[in-house]
């Protein structure tokens, strides 16, 4: 992809009546959305009773993956910030009920009551800060608190996403699981640039099911043995456990060079803008500073 | 916008607590046919707010549902109630109108049946 959208413009504005003509006339992202959205409501795992869920899609857009919750008989309620898109959603006579909001405002749902949600190539939009009173982290946190309070126990989230990289993902992982989520990453074809796929499935509640492994080039699920680093195996688990407290006992030997790097490393986490490591950090210093 | 999305909304304005349920203020009600699921009828019937509900049914000009929740002895055996619970639920469409908030007074308009659930920078 020459430019990422979302380096171009906010969603609103991205996402005028021209361009959301041309993304939902294009045979080739309807197709990709249609497989997206069948991948991502396999993931949530809904129970296979053949009774109907109510599902919430988040970035809906002009609907493309609504009408593949539709065809699987489940009802659903969509969410996004372009009104063309959504325009074109209400053209095209999807059959959920459609909403105008920012969901880093949060969704403004009552607890419990979403049997599952999904979004396709939505949630990294929220990454950006598109407005000088945005600040990425307060809106992800709005959003991930939101949707924890609204979904019913047990249910899932599942979010098709490109990162622009691996600290925007692991921005997302966080706020995810400081929201109350536990889940993992589910990679489809990691070893392969074009079809790579990551979806982030996130779990509510106590239910301890497993998350189902990504797919590899032979179409079948990649066994965990298979390569140890992060990108390549096809899942990452991960979930926020409560560590009791230890209790420090003051260092008597000062402040280390090692000690100050993992500090700068914990800072840069966060998210902070810390100087780089050199040669220079936590070097001894003249007697006078 | 459909009774089962209005039953699940509420005012997400900064500081606002009792944000439930918005008052509908019907400008345009269409009826569009949905095919019945006794059993999806059911399940959602254990989430929603039962009086948000027929307030919002009667100000979308149905007055068929009983004031208090039924009990589960009528959902499973009374197929009439189920049907006028699907028709509430999944066949009335606020086209064009307005959600107030209960406790601001703050207007969210409605067209072409899409709420406009944007919130103001200040309102955050």
């Amino acid at each position: 992809m020459a430019n990422r959208p979302e380096l171009l413009a906010p969603p609103e504005i991205f996402y005028d009546e021209t361009e959301a003509r041309k993304y939902t006339s294009s045979s080739r992202i309807v197709d990709i959305q249609a497989k997206l959205s069948e991948r991502a409501l396999e993931l949530l795992a809904l129970p296979e009773d053949g009774v109907p869920r109510f599902l919430l899609d988040i970035g809906c857009g002009s609907g493309l993956s609504g009408e593949t919750i539709s065809e699987n008989g489940h009802h659903w309620l969509g969410l996004d910030i372009s009104a063309s898109m959504l325009n074109v959603a209400v053209e095209r006579e999807v059959e959920g009920d459609l909403l105008l909001g920012d969901m880093g405002q949060g969704l403004g749902l009552r607890p419990g009551v979403i049997d599952g949600a999904i979004s396709i190539s939505a949630v990294q939009w929220l990454c950006n800060a598109d407005k000088s009173s945005h600040e990425p982290r307060l809106r992800l946190k709005a959003f991930f608190g939101s949707l924890y309070r609204c979904l019913s126990r047990g249910a899932r989230a599942v979010f098709q996403v490109y990162p622009e990289n691996i600290k925007q993902r692991e921005l997302i992982l966080r706020q995810a699981l400081q929201a109350g989520f536990g889940g993992g990453l589910v990679v489809d074809y990691p070893h392969s640039t074009k079809k790579r796929k990551e979806f982030l499935v996130l779990t509510c509640g106590s239910v301890q099911t497993s998350i189902q492994t990504g797919k590899n080039e032979h179409d079948e699920g990649c066994s965990e043995d298979d390569s140890s680093e992060d990108e390549e195996s096809g899942m990452v688990s991960m979930s926020d456990r409560n560590r009791p407290k230890k209790r420090q006992k003051p260092n008597k030997e000062g402040k280390s060079r090692e000690w100050m790097l993992r500090k700068k490393e914990q800072s840069r986490r966060k998210g902070n803008d810390v100087p780089a490591d050199s040669k220079y950090t936590g070097r001894k210093r003249k007697s006078r500073f | 916008m459909r009774l089962i999305t209005h039953n699940m909304l509420s005012c997400n304005i900064k500081g606002v607590t009792n944000g439930f349920p918005l008052r509908i203020e019907a400008g345009n009600v269409i009826k569009k046919e949905v095919d019945f699921n006794p059993d999806f009828i059911r399940h959602m019937f254990a989430k929603l707010e039962w009086k948000a509900l027929v307030e919002g049914a009667r100000s979308m000009g149905y007055a068929e549902l009983p004031e208090d929740s039924p009990d589960a002895a009528v959902l499973e055996s009374d197929e009439s109630f189920l049907k006028k619970l699907h028709h509430a639920l999944l066949e009335l469409h606020l086209e064009e109108g307005a959600l107030v908030c209960p406790e601001t007074g703050r207007k969210f308009p409605v067209n072409k049946g899409i709420p406009n659930m944007l919130l103001h920078e200040d309102e955050v």
